[in-house]
């Protein structure tokens, strides 16, 4: 019975996490469009382009491979998998130690993997662009990414997330800086990989400093619609992973009932809500970088995170 | 009842009869059928003698001696669990490699250029891995050097294979002069080469660093630590396909084998700061080793340059393993160990797939060149599947296996805060950040292999005639790309069969990983770290089915087919696609300035001219010209003025003679 309710409660964060994550945009959207004073489109409105772009027929280029076909499915199924693999409501899910902090990294990384290849597949400069940046900013990324996990990892001595969020939310953590230069580094990598404002604009097509939407270009119909909404989760995914670590407040622990999930899910929303308010009132206040300006970005981020490492190693032995 | 590894030494032995008939009958048209397929009937014999061994008493040894070698010491053989291992390593690598040359080796045109070489270079690295006294490892170690240098000069018209093989000889003979050293060292003033009298003894501090140091020069040139490496790239990538996949794949790892088996084994209790050392090298190597591999166009350099990454990261767990052992932590140095172990299996899985692959390639359009290639996807969907798994495989990501030896490497980095010594404890968060660099950039360098020689438009005509190559190289690909697979989704029970290894060097093991639910790796504890690739694998697969079918089934399937949408600039030339120096071209502007002084101008015609503009782009080989430059510098300039010794007349000469004898009996009067 109890396993029941436990694959009751994974399968419902596996649903959440699908269902929220165009809400997740939608509200992204409004916040920066009021800011700019816009009326800006419904909080729905991502369901409805997902949902008209799943009714469409794909336009193929003549010379895409199967490769090109079976790329969507295995970018929403690999971010997929991995944004469920983080605590959202609840910590201690019957299969997060399926993976921890590392695997999802890596999971990610996957999913970008195959992205960079299915935009190289067709064969057009506009591809290639994409991919060349891209995997230049992944691979500035995931170091930084792994600086954070380790300096993560010495506060709370686990990589598990369930764990990590357990020891974050406990009164043992104190104030410290690293984790103060985690959270900022986190936070520009999080920006990098989601393609966000300044290194990215999500809102254009056809610029030259593009680089997620020139890897896309190609894509129609449903397998747009499949790698729109990975990207939304992969949104979903990094918010999720800041407020796990970062503010792990409300998180039901293992084996809670009812009542503190219910908690849980709504400290959640609620978190949600105001980490996606901070990232449009950011968004709307700085401009886009050049592309060569963000390995600078990146570089601070990794700098920061080596630093918070090693600060730890100075805190921890005086 | 004859004991096993009499057995083993037969294996050998029959190589080295099959590479004599090879010598003999080498240009009949039978040849090839013949040599691989005693080749691979002798590699899967060897497998199955070692998995008897294995499932039977993984921890028993076995020795023989034979009244060869050095009269006092006679050759001694001897299995134990870490030369099981790499016996493993190395006849699967045989296995697969002879399957494939079943077909590949019948495009060759002079086959007894290579025939008689191929079995006797699989005799000596097997020789090498079970010796068990310094004359025969080194007689087995030349052996295996001489004979893949023989392999490497099978297309020796070509000019720069001719190169290849000369600074490869230089190098190999240098590593063996270290090697030399280093065993002379072992065996101290009384010269006992037999390895069981250097395990017992135990060498000074100043000794041991020194062996160290020459094991690093030994073994390390011939695995491809930077700067050591400058040989790897040309050589590997110069000898026939199949060859540069047992070059690449399993005889750097007979390399790592021999730094194993002298510093972890022979040495005794190391010194904390080889750790350093170790950790410093192999982070470096993996950095620049990939950052080579990114900047090169040719396909099997590529691949040679990506060894020495992969090489790289199996040091920096041998380093970890280092500093954990001398610190006594050894839970934590079992668990780098096991990663450095696991790495160096996953990459004889991978690594032989990929020079396979581009093997099949170089066979179907004659080019190794991959801005010549490109959409070969369409014309050959079987190898470029294969070759797609290899690509995964080597990046490190889940569900294959090259993630799963990197994350064990990952999570015995995380043990470092427990290190006493603030130097370990500073290095080792960085040398992390380096392997995880190296991991992102081997990610993009292989987004960029497959890409461009697989992906996109065919670049030149040969693409047009290219075919799929016949079923033998296939089904040699097959079962790597199977076996990288497994490997990944079943990571615990290769852990588990390197337990004996990890017992014997380093006195203790991980923890048992296939009793755990759900087949996960659990390193330590399942609250600090656990990984399953098995239910990774599962959901990812269910995940893409169920989107997939719901979308066909609930919206629509239409699908239409058009040109590519190339926003309103039609760019029609195959030409004007993205090649492998313009997707290597963001990180080159990143990195290339430290690591490779590369320098961009633009030349501007002057207003009005009508010629085109022109991008130069200037780089330049640090290692090759920082210490290979100077060294050939001075051996040219020395040469030269020696060179008038060689004329002189017979009383000079007398002359000479004589005053060497006065100044040899004066050295010997005056010698305390």
């Amino acid at each position: 019975m109890a396993v029941i309710f436990e694959l009751a409660v994974q399968g419902a964060q596996m649903l959440l996490v699908l269902l929220l994550a165009p809400l997740l945009i939608g509200f992204v959207r409004k916040v920066k469009a009021r800011l700019v004073r816009r009326q800006g489109p419904s909080l729905i409105q991502p369901y409805r382009d997902l949902i008209r772009l799943m009714r469409k027929e794909v336009v193929l280029a003549d010379n895409a491979s199967w490769l090109f076909r079976v790329t969507p499915y295995l970018i929403f199924a690999a971010t997929w998998v991995a944004a469920a693999l983080v605590p959202t409501f609840a910590a201690g899910l019957q299969f997060s130690w399926t993976a921890d902090l590392i695997v999802i990294v890596a999971l990610l990384g996957s999913a970008r993997f195959f992205q960079a290849l299915a935009g190289m597949d067709v064969g057009t400069s506009f591809g290639g662009i994409g991919a060349s940046r891209e995997v230049m900013i992944a691979s500035l990324a995931e170091p930084a990414m792994l600086l954070i996990v380790f300096s993560l990892a010495l506060v709370a001595g686990a990589t598990q997330l369930s764990t990590v969020a357990a020891f974050m939310s406990s009164s043992e953590v104190g104030l410290r800086v690293s984790l103060g230069m985690s959270l900022i580094a986190l936070v520009m990598v999080a920006i990098a990989e989601n393609a966000r404002i300044p290194v990215d604009n999500p809102a254009t097509h056809l610029e030259l400093t593009m680089v997620h939407e020139a890897m896309i270009l190609e894509y129609s119909g449903r397998h747009l619609a499949m790698i729109e909404l990975a990207t939304f989760l992969k949104l979903l995914l990094y918010v999720s992973l800041i407020s796990c670590v970062f503010l792990p407040w409300g998180l039901a622990s293992v084996g809670a009932g009812p009542e503190a999930l219910a908690f849980g899910a709504a400290a959640y929303l609620g978190k949600l809500a105001v980490l996606a308010v901070l990232l449009a009132v950011f968004e709307t206040a700085v401009a886009k970088m050049r592309v060569f300006r963000v390995p600078d970005f990146l570089g601070a981020a990794l700098m920061l995170a080596l630093l918070g490492t090693l600060l730890l190693f100075v805190s921890r032995s005086l | 009842m004859i004991s096993t590894i009499a057995l083993l030494l037969c294996g050998p032995a029959a190589f080295l009869a099959t590479a004599i008939l090879a010598g003999t009958v080498g240009r009949r048209a039978s040849a090839t059928r013949l040599v691989y397929g005693a080749a691979l009937a002798i590699s899967i014999a060897l497998l199955v003698i070692v998995a008897g061994h294995l499932a039977g008493s993984p921890g028993a040894v076995s020795t023989i001696t034979l009244p060869l070698g050095l009269p006092w010491t006679g050759a001694r053989f001897r299995l134990d669990s870490l030369s099981a291992f790499f016996l493993v390593v190395v006849n699967l690598g045989g296995t697969v490699t002879s399957l494939y040359a079943l077909g590949y080796g019948r495009h060759e045109l002079q086959p007894h250029r290579v025939l008689p070489f191929y079995p006797a270079f699989l005799a000596g690295m097997n020789l090498v891995v079970l010796a068990d006294d310094a004359f025969s490892f080194l007689l087995s170690w030349e052996f295996m050097s001489l004979a893949s240098w023989a392999l490497v000069m099978a297309h020796h018209r070509d000019e720069a294979n001719r190169r290849a093989g000369y600074i490869y000889l230089v190098m190999a003979s240098f590593g063996t002069l270290a090697l030399l050293l280093a065993f002379g060292l072992l065996a101290g003033p009384a010269g006992n080469y037999a390895f069981d009298a250097m395990r017992a003894a135990e060498p000074g501090p100043l000794a041991a660093g020194a062996v160290l140091a020459l094991m690093l020069l030994g073994a390390g040139s011939k695995a491809g630590l930077v700067p050591l490496h400058a040989w790897l790239p040309l050589a590997h990538p110069a000898a026939p396909s199949h060859v540069s996949a047992l070059m690449s794949g399993i005889m750097t790892k007979v390399a790592i084998y021999g730094f194993i088996r002298v510093v972890f084994d022979l040495l005794g209790a190391p010194a904390w700061w080889s750790g350093v050392v170790v950790l410093l090298i192999g982070g470096l190597t993996a950095v620049l080793g990939i950052l080579h591999a990114l900047m090169e166009k040719d396909l099997k350099r590529l691949l040679a340059y990506s060894t020495i990454e992969n090489i790289g990261v199996v040091f920096v767990s041998l380093g970890l393993a280092l500093a954990f052992k001398a610190n006594a932590m050894p839970s934590a140095a079992a668990l780098a160990f096991t990663a450095a172990l696991f790495h160096v299996l996953n990459h004889s899985f991978f690594k032989s797939l990929l020079f396979f692959g581009a093997g099949a390639v170089l066979t179907a359009t004659g080019e190794r060149d991959m801005e010549r290639l490109g959409g070969l996807i369409h014309r050959m969907p079987l190898t470029s599947f294969v070759f797609l798994v290899g690509c995964v495989s080597i990046s490190a990501l889940p569900p294959f296996n090259g993630f799963a030896s990197e994350w064990l490497a990952f999570q015995a980095i995380l043990q470092s805060p427990d290190l006493p010594q603030w130097g370990l404890k500073v290095i080792v968060p960085a040398v992390g950040g380096m392997l995880a660099l190296a991991a992102a950039l081997a990610a993009a360098c292989f987004v960029k292999a497959f890409g461009i020689t697989f992906l996109g438009r065919a670049r030149s005509t040969v693409v047009e005639e290219a075919h799929e190559v016949d079923r033998w190289s296939l089904a040699a690909m097959a079962v790597l790309a199977v076996l990288c697979l497994l490997a990944g989704i079943l990571p615990g029970f290769v852990i588990d069969s390197l337990s004996p290894v990890t017992l014997t060097l380093i006195g203790d093991r991980m923890p048992v990983q296939t009793a755990d639910p759900w087949l996960s790796i659990v390193p330590i504890a399942e609250s600090r770290s656990s990984y399953n690739g098995l239910l990774v694998f599962v959901f990812i697969t269910i995940s893409a089915s169920l989107a997939a079918f719901v979308i066909h089934r609930f919206a629509s399937h239409a699908l239409r087919r058009g040109p590519a949408w190339g926003c309103g600039f039609a760019d029609a030339a195959p030409a004007a696609q993205y090649t492998a120096v313009s997707f290597a071209q963001p990180i080159r502007r990143v990195f290339g300035s430290f690591a490779f002084r590369a320098r961009e101008t633009v030349e501007m015609p002057a207003p009005g001219a009508l010629e085109p503009a022109r991008l130069k782009l200037d780089m330049h080989d640090v290692a090759w010209e920082t210490f290979y430059q100077p060294i050939s510098g001075a051996i040219d300039y020395a040469t030269e003025r020696l060179n008038h010794l060689q004329f002189l007349t017979i009383r000079r000469y007398l002359t000479l003679v004589f005053l060497y004898l006065v100044i040899l009996l004066l050295v010997l009067a005056l010698w305390p």
